[in-house]
């Protein structure tokens, strides 16, 4: 096809407005992992016990659950939805494969049924989100008491403690004689996964798409509700998974395990760099927010800081993310040109 | 006078309108202001000279400083450099409300009203008379909101709520609160964009009250037909510059085209003859209860269909429901001769039906992602290779597609809403041209975009039924279906009520069907 005008010169087009390395080091993204290394080095040099072996192995098998769920957390949270039931799927799968256990079913097959049931959860939270279509907040607030509610109510007070030995030393196995536990395989193989997913698949670009303007994307033929569908299951089955880690790892199921980890999880993601509104994030900003909040919190523990006022820290941070967000993004679309945000500007051209 | 005039304006129109009053000391004068941000100079010298008394249109292509001038007198922006006077006296706005205060009102395109407060509420927001107690005084401002109404001779009940509200007669409050602030400069950026004709003769009988009441009005439209029937003067802007004031009734569309792009434009709307061959789209007995009512039609190869009527008459709503983003109750739709399942965009896709709908903005971009994302969104699964896709792919099909439609930008990852309207619109045009269809549906293809790019849209529909296509175009502006169609569909309150061909399509026939009950065809 030719052009539409036969007397405009031909136009050539750059691929980026801006070069290389500021595309790569100019982003949120960089400037958490430039924090998290700051901090690591700082904690190193000046807490005594940071640089040993052995607290790097406890760092990985603390952060490892929030980790895990964070990837599909993050997936949700671009497309600008949230699942805060995820701690809640963590202690019923906890429950599920102490209380199946217990009456005797193998602990393999406990396991197979434990994740099952974290589909079916995540599946019920994407069901009432995108068919029967209420907002993903009320309707996790509501099953992070449901599954929590189910978890407490199948197993009291109690606990199971027993389980089988090879699977509660497979959790705590370090990778040959080193101090890298084998569960960070697990996560690495599903962090491949997801970045995959979510910055290399058409699948991805729809998340992406979906977040920005979901009418947008619905005029694009890009599967809204399917897509959303599918991530709450993902982020059910994670969570499950999850839990299971969370077993074995204490050695012991309890309706109460994880409470509270959620807001974690939503914490850390922000932190790395994941619009709370929707349509921007980036995986290896999430796990250097996840990393952050960690290694602060071991750092902090080491040096006797008491867990009130690590939370404070913690906290602290967060919000000082988030404002430096907002503070950024205003700076830019002052310095990118005529005025005004994006969309201001978008409806004056209009 | 309805705006369906045509583009060559008769006798009556020029009579119609006043000269400029004497020269006395403009209301609102601006000459030689500059404003510029960062390396990118949006303004280089605008000039503009409005009268009490007296309409005055601005118009320009997108990108020509139009709305950097509105914000420099509505308080957005400070310019760098130039005059600015209110009444004879220099003035120099740091906020909209310092603007507000001298007297200045914009009314732009899409008003914000509180949906949830009544008529009489949203026009005194925030100023609400008291009673002696200190609380809200409704019956004054009820015997206000009648006043001004009866004033401006609009019928809108004060009590109701503004939600579900026309846009016309949202646009009209908006105009009311300016008035009862007592405004004396109103901007109006582009009113009519989404007004049918109706609507556009009621805004028009209050602008020219306001004027007639001694206020200076600003009017900034695309539509021609419009300036020569409502304004008395008219000053053109091109790339950020001043380039003419004249009287209306001393110049000409031809005279204004020529100034605005520079050059020429021989042709606005050049559809060629194509040969017409087998049917491509087939839609009957469409049914969405309350929408649209047994909705039959088809489009052919190398056919351009025109879909006119009043906005409101359910033609976009059809579209949307043929191309499955809207459900519908009976009725099917074939493509090719084979049919399509409801409510599945995705598979309209994929027998090669494509949808640029009306609403550029949220409908038709994603406008915070770049160019590449957005010319690759529909096309990303046939991009990806073994399920993988990355910013190369996406960049070399953008490429491709940003340099046939000529998009005016320098990289692909510059953010689609910075971009000009037309612009945009091309950036649209090339994501679903993109998809190689065989039928393209086209909502509002010139809406809200310059003369320069409408004729490169023009031009380009008639190039691709040219080619084979068969397109379904929707437009509100009558010399657009009348030069472009091959057979032009009047819809009327959900219904199609005339089908007429080419020969016989005239601006009376058309009208009269988008507005009376029996059209001609039944």
């Amino acid at each position: 096809m030719t052009t539409a005008t036969a007397t405009a010169p031909v136009r050539t087009y750059r691929d980026y407005d801006r070069p290389l390395w500021q595309r790569l080091l100019l982003t949120r993204e960089m400037a958490i992992i430039a924090l998290l290394v700051i901090v690591a080095i700082v904690a190193t040099a000046t807490v005594r016990g940071f640089g040993q072996p052995i607290t790097f192995t406890y760092l990985i098998l603390d952060v490892t659950p929030i980790l895990l769920i964070a990837l599909p957390m993050t997936l949700i949270m671009i497309t600008g939805e949230i699942d805060l039931s995820v701690a809640s799927i963590v202690g019923l799968s906890s429950v599920l494969t102490g209380v199946l256990t217990q009456a005797g079913v193998p602990f393999e097959a406990a396991i197979v049924v434990a994740l099952v049931a974290g589909a079916i959860a995540g599946a019920v939270n994407g069901f009432l989100v995108t068919v029967v279509g209420l907002p993903s907040l009320a309707v996790t607030i509501g099953t992070l008491a449901l599954y929590r509610g189910l978890a407490v109510g199948l197993l009291g007070t109690t606990a199971v403690t027993d389980f089988p030995d090879f699977w509660t030393d497979l959790a705590k196995m370090k990778l040959g004689g080193s101090n890298v536990p084998a569960v960070l395989l697990l996560f690495l193989a599903l962090l491949v996964v997801f970045v995959v997913l979510l910055h290399f698949t058409p699948f991805g670009r729809g998340i992406y798409a979906i977040g920005l303007s979901k009418s947008a994307a619905h005029f694009s033929g890009v599967h809204v509700e399917r897509t959303k569908f599918l991530l709450f299951v993902m982020s059910g089955t994670i969570a499950a998974l999850a839990g299971i880690y969370y077993t074995l790892r204490f050695g012991s199921a309890r309706g109460d395990n994880a409470t509270g980890l959620e807001l974690q999880v939503i914490a850390a993601v922000v932190l790395g760099g994941v619009s709370v509104f929707g349509g921007r994030g980036a995986i290896h900003g999430v796990i250097a927010g996840v990393l952050l909040i960690g290694i602060l919190a071991s750092a902090l523990r080491l040096a006797n800081v008491t867990s009130d006022v690590i939370n404070i820290i913690t906290g602290v941070l967060l919000v000082a993310s988030v404002v430096s967000n907002s503070f950024l993004a205003w700076l830019r679309t002052r310095r990118r040109a005529p005025g005004g945000t994006a969309r201001a500007r978008a409806s004056a051209a209009g | 006078m309805n705006r369906f005039i045509q583009i060559h304006l008769d006798e009556e129109a020029i009579v119609q309108t006043d000269p400029p009053q004497t020269p006395a000391p403009p209301m609102l004068e601006l000459s030689r202001v500059v404003k510029s941000f960062g390396p990118v100079v949006a303004l280089r010298s605008g000039s503009l000279r409005l009268q009490s008394g007296s309409i005055h249109a601005l118009v320009g292509e997108n990108g020509a400083g139009k709305s950097t001038l509105v914000k420099i007198v509505a308080g957005l922006y400070r310019r760098d450099a130039g005059e600015f006077r209110l009444r004879g006296e220099e003035v120099d706005f740091t906020s909209t409300a310092q603007s507000k205060a001298a007297g200045i009102a914009v009314i732009y395109q899409e008003p914000t009203l509180f949906p949830d407060l009544t008529v009489t509420e949203n026009i005194f927001m925030g100023r609400q008379p008291v009673n002696r107690f200190g609380r809200i005084d409704r019956k004054a401002m009820r015997r206000e909101a009648e006043e001004l109404f009866q004033r401006l001779g609009v019928r809108i009940d004060p009590d109701r709520p503004a939600e579900g509200l026309s846009i016309a007669d949202q646009q009209v409050i908006e105009i009311a609160k300016a008035v009862s602030l007592d405004a004396r400069v109103l901007i109006m950026d582009e009113p009519t964009a989404a007004l049918s004709g109706v609507e556009v003769d009621r805004l028009f009988a209050v602008a020219r009250s306001l004027r007639d009441e001694g206020r200076a009005l600003l009017f900034i439209s695309h539509r021609f037909d419009e300036i020569f029937a409502l304004c008395d003067t008219v000053t053109v802007m091109r790339d950020g510059a001043y380039v003419a004031t004249t009287p209306i009734a001393e110049t000409t569309v031809d005279e204004m085209v020529r100034q605005m792009v520079g050059r020429d434009v021989t042709e606005l709307f050049p559809k060629t003859p194509a040969e017409i061959g087998e049917p491509l789209l087939e839609v009957e007995g469409l049914t969405r209860a309350g929408v649209f009512h047994d909705i039959s039609f088809s489009v052919r190869a190398g056919e351009i269909v025109g879909l006119a009527g009043l906005v409101g008459a359910g033609r976009s709503e059809v579209a949307r429901a043929v191309f499955g983003v809207d459900p519908y109750e009976s009725g099917s739709v074939r493509i090719g001769g084979k049919g399509l399942p409801k409510r599945r965009p995705d598979a309209a896709i994929r027998e090669g039906l494509a949808l640029v709908p009306e609403d550029r903005r949220k409908q038709g971009l994603v406008l915070e992602s770049s160019v590449s994302r957005n010319v690759s969104l529909v096309i990303r699964g046939q991009l990806a290779k073994a399920g993988i896709i990355t910013n190369g792919f996406e960049n070399r099909a953008a490429k491709v597609w940003a340099s046939r439609l000529e998009v005016k930008t320098n990289a692909l990852s510059t953010i689609a809403g910075t971009l000009s309207g037309g612009n945009q619109q091309k950036v649209v045009l090339g994501k679903w041209l993109a998809t190689e269809p065989t039928v393209l549906i086209i909502d509002e293809p010139t809406r809200g975009i310059d003369v320069g790019t409408k004729a490169e849209v023009h031009r380009l529909l008639s190039e691709l039924a040219g080619r084979g296509m068969g397109i379904l175009m929707i437009s509100s502006e009558l010399p657009e279906v009348l030069g472009m169609a091959d057979r032009v569909l009047v819809m009327r309150e959900g219904r199609i009520t005339a089908e007429i061909d080419r020969a016989d399509a005239t601006s009376e026939n058309v009208m009269f069907a988008a507005t009376h009950a029996t059209g001609a065809h039944s």
